[in-house]
């Protein structure tokens, strides 16, 4: 199974110019999000730390195009991105990483518990692949209630080797729960390469010992993304059961904003700039006629979106203590 | 009032339950045609087919896993646990998922999700069979935990945990799984947070848990026959737990024990006797005393019973917190004629 390659002229002529253009514009606001985002942590403005998703615009958004609005997604704690992508404002995603009380968790999750159930949006996680199982319960939920809805599940290659994965490949395919899992590989653990990792060089592998349907798509080429997970989401909606896709991918950043040393050689680095999957989708637009001020003017639009999103969560307070103290338990 | 078994007081529970509920469902490995590894969801997959009773494969994390997704998503769900002795390999989904994800979401999700899962204790099944892991969970915020003692007290309990909007750990005992009490039939429900007082009385208080109110009861019994009266309370939940009752209870006894079966180390009973040292110290005219499972693994076969709180034990300690020499051939006679029934 290759990874998929853009040019499928064919299937680029399907997408309007509209929609690829607002898929750009999403990019454009996860990444300015991300860099706010650093530097709000650099000025201590975030507490305890954060995960950013740089170089991984394309996954979120290429995945999330492919949904219905009422689908459901669960993800990492390297999740704003695919909440963006999935529709949740930034504004109260800001609030939230900033601890703040008109954050979407009420800012008592923070950075890495972010959730907005009117997006489908059923919560980030930061336990390393707790959520794979969970999403296969919502995905069971669904198919019970005949909801017609199909779930999303985003983890990390790090997920990848943890029990619940392979125990969810097993109950999902079992059950043919429609679900779709996307395997980011963005080729670290925090510090660990896949090359000390993974017995195997492609994740998506191991879907294969259980008979699931697989597939590698090229993670940063957002319209590969989205015509690979549509397939997925067409087939689990058919209730023909779950796929695992794994798009391979990059991650510029550290693991967190509060991890120390690097660990990726120079010249890696300089590679994975190269495939940066903004500009590609930049150039790929271009080719197709869109112009230069269109772009200009998507791209000013994301960082005003980040910029007000910043000042709403800058100028919100912080949770009262008896909203932190309340809220253990459900009425 | 018909007599029941603990386990068909559950299972009756579950039935009503899902009879009125179309989106309660049961998970987990044995539960099917099977009935359960102790028998109490014999007769649930017949009635109800196999999509709601979902006998599944040995992965206890993802099952409670798969649980909460149901939980989370507009349905109820229902795991058992067949050893609670197997739950460390589930603790994550408990306890950090389940417990706390209504919580740092928000409010935006809640997790209407019960796992049940048997103490096999005092059934010489060795150091991985025969735990009391009560306390692990007490120590989690955002899981209500309950631990009926008898028919009654199950069936009620289990009634209010599904129809509660939070994870519940329901702990059973799968020794006291055949031991019978009144149920009515008519509906009721046993609110969580709410101490069963077992009998009224004035020397002491004593608080006892799951298998070690048996025991207490028969210790109990014997002693109000040497003209000592013991105030018995079961707390039937550990989350929330009625320290009211128990405190009100030690404020006019003067003296408290505690007794479970579970190691006495970090054991509930130190979490009780701190509570009521910070509410009721000066009512207390003797130190609290703890009757508790030895620290040491749980040893196989039938010759632990030592390890675990017997009758005996909670007498002689009784009568040295009375200042009283205990008659051991006595005691040990009436113990041996004595047979113990729930409730």
């Amino acid at each position: 199974m290759g990874i998929t390659t853009v040019g499928e002229t064919k299937k680029q002529r399907d997408l309007s110019r509209e929609v690829l253009l607002a898929w750009y514009q999403r990019m454009n606001t996860i990444r300015a999000f991300e860099e706010n985002a650093i530097d709000l942590f650099s000025k201590g403005l975030i507490g305890g730390s954060t995960h950013p998703s740089i170089a991984q615009e394309a996954t979120a958004v290429g995945t999330c195009a492919a949904l219905r609005p009422d689908d459901l997604m669960l993800a990492t704690y390297r999740g704003h991105g695919q909440c963006i992508a999935k529709g949740a404002d930034p504004k109260f995603l800001m609030a939230e990483l900033l601890s703040r009380a008109t954050g979407c968790c009420k800012g008592k999750g923070g950075s890495m518990h972010l959730c907005d159930v009117s997006h489908g949006i059923l919560g980030t996680n930061a336990i390393v692949a707790a959520h794979i199982p969970i999403a296969g319960g919502v995905a069971l939920s669904s198919m019970l209630r005949k909801t017609g809805q199909v779930t999303v599940c985003f983890f990390g290659d790090g997920a990848s080797c943890e029990g619940e994965f392979f125990e969810t490949l097993n109950l999902s395919q079992l059950w043919k729960v429609p679900l779709v899992l996307i395997c980011e590989n963005n080729g670290y653990a925090i510090s660990v390469p896949v090359s000390r990792s993974q017995a195997t060089p492609d994740i998506a592998d191991r879907a294969k010992g259980f008979g699931m349907r697989n597939a590698i798509v090229d993670g940063n080429d957002v319209i590969a993304v989205y015509h690979e997970v549509h397939s997925a989401v067409e087939n689990a909606r058919s209730g023909n059961g779950p796929t695992l896709i794994e798009c391979k991918s990059t991650r510029w950043e550290r693991h967190s904003a509060f991890s120390a040393g690097r660990y990726e050689d120079p010249e890696e680095r300089q590679r994975w700039q190269k495939v940066d999957p903004i500009p590609r989708f930049r150039k790929q637009l271009l080719e197709m006629g869109i112009a230069e001020k269109q772009l200009q003017f998507v791209e000013d639009l994301a960082k005003t979106i980040i910029r007000e999103a910043v000042e709403f969560a800058l100028n919100s307070p912080t949770p009262s203590l008896e909203s932190l103290v309340g809220g253990v338990f459900a009425d | 009032m018909p007599l029941l078994t603990m386990s068909q007081a559950i299972n009756n529970a579950l039935r009503e339950e899902m009879n009125v509920q179309p989106n309660l469902i049961l998970l987990g490995q044995d539960i099917g045609p099977y009935g359960g590894t102790f028998g109490v969801t014999r007769g649930l997959y017949e009635e109800f087919g196999a999509e709601r009773v979902r006998d599944g494969p040995l992965c206890e994390s993802s099952t409670v896993g798969f649980a909460i997704g149901v939980a989370i998503s507009g349905m109820r769900s229902v795991v058992e646990l067949e050893f609670i002795d197997f739950v460390g390999v589930a603790m994550d989904q408990i306890v950090n998922q389940a417990a706390k994800m209504h919580y740092f979401l928000g409010g935006q999700v809640k997790v209407p999700m019960v796992v049940r899962c048997p103490i096999v204790g005092r059934m010489g099944m060795g150091a991985q069979h025969s735990q009391s892991l009560e306390a692990w969970f007490m120590h989690t915020p955002g899981l209500k935990i309950a631990i009926p003692s008898n028919s009654y007290d199950a069936k009620g309990l289990m009634k209010s945990a599904l129809r509660d909007s939070n994870p519940v750990l329901f702990i059973e005992n799968a020794k006291l799984y055949s031991s019978k009490t009144e149920v009515p039939v008519e509906e009721y429900l046993i609110p969580y947070g709410k101490a069963k007082l077992v009998c009224a009385g004035d020397d002491l208080t004593m608080i006892a848990i799951s298998g070690t109110v048996p025991e207490a009861v028969k210790a109990v019994n014997y002693l109000e026959e040497l003209g000592i009266s013991v105030e018995l309370i079961d707390p039937r939940t550990l989350n929330p737990l009625d320290t009211d009752t128990i405190v009100s209870s030690v404020c006019k006894t003067g003296k408290l024990l505690i007794t479970h079966d579970a190691c006495k180390t970090g054991g509930i009973a130190a979490e009780i006797g701190q509570r009521v040292m910070e509410e009721a110290f000066d009512y207390l005219d003797a130190p609290i005393v703890r009757v508790a499972g030895l620290d040491v693994p749980v040893p196989s076969g039938n010759a632990h019973s030592g390890f675990v709180p017997q009758a005996e034990q909670l007498v002689q300690a009784v009568l040295r917190l009375m200042g009283k020499t205990p008659d051991v051939t006595a005691l040990g006679n009436y113990l041996r004629e004595t047979k113990y029934t729930n409730g």
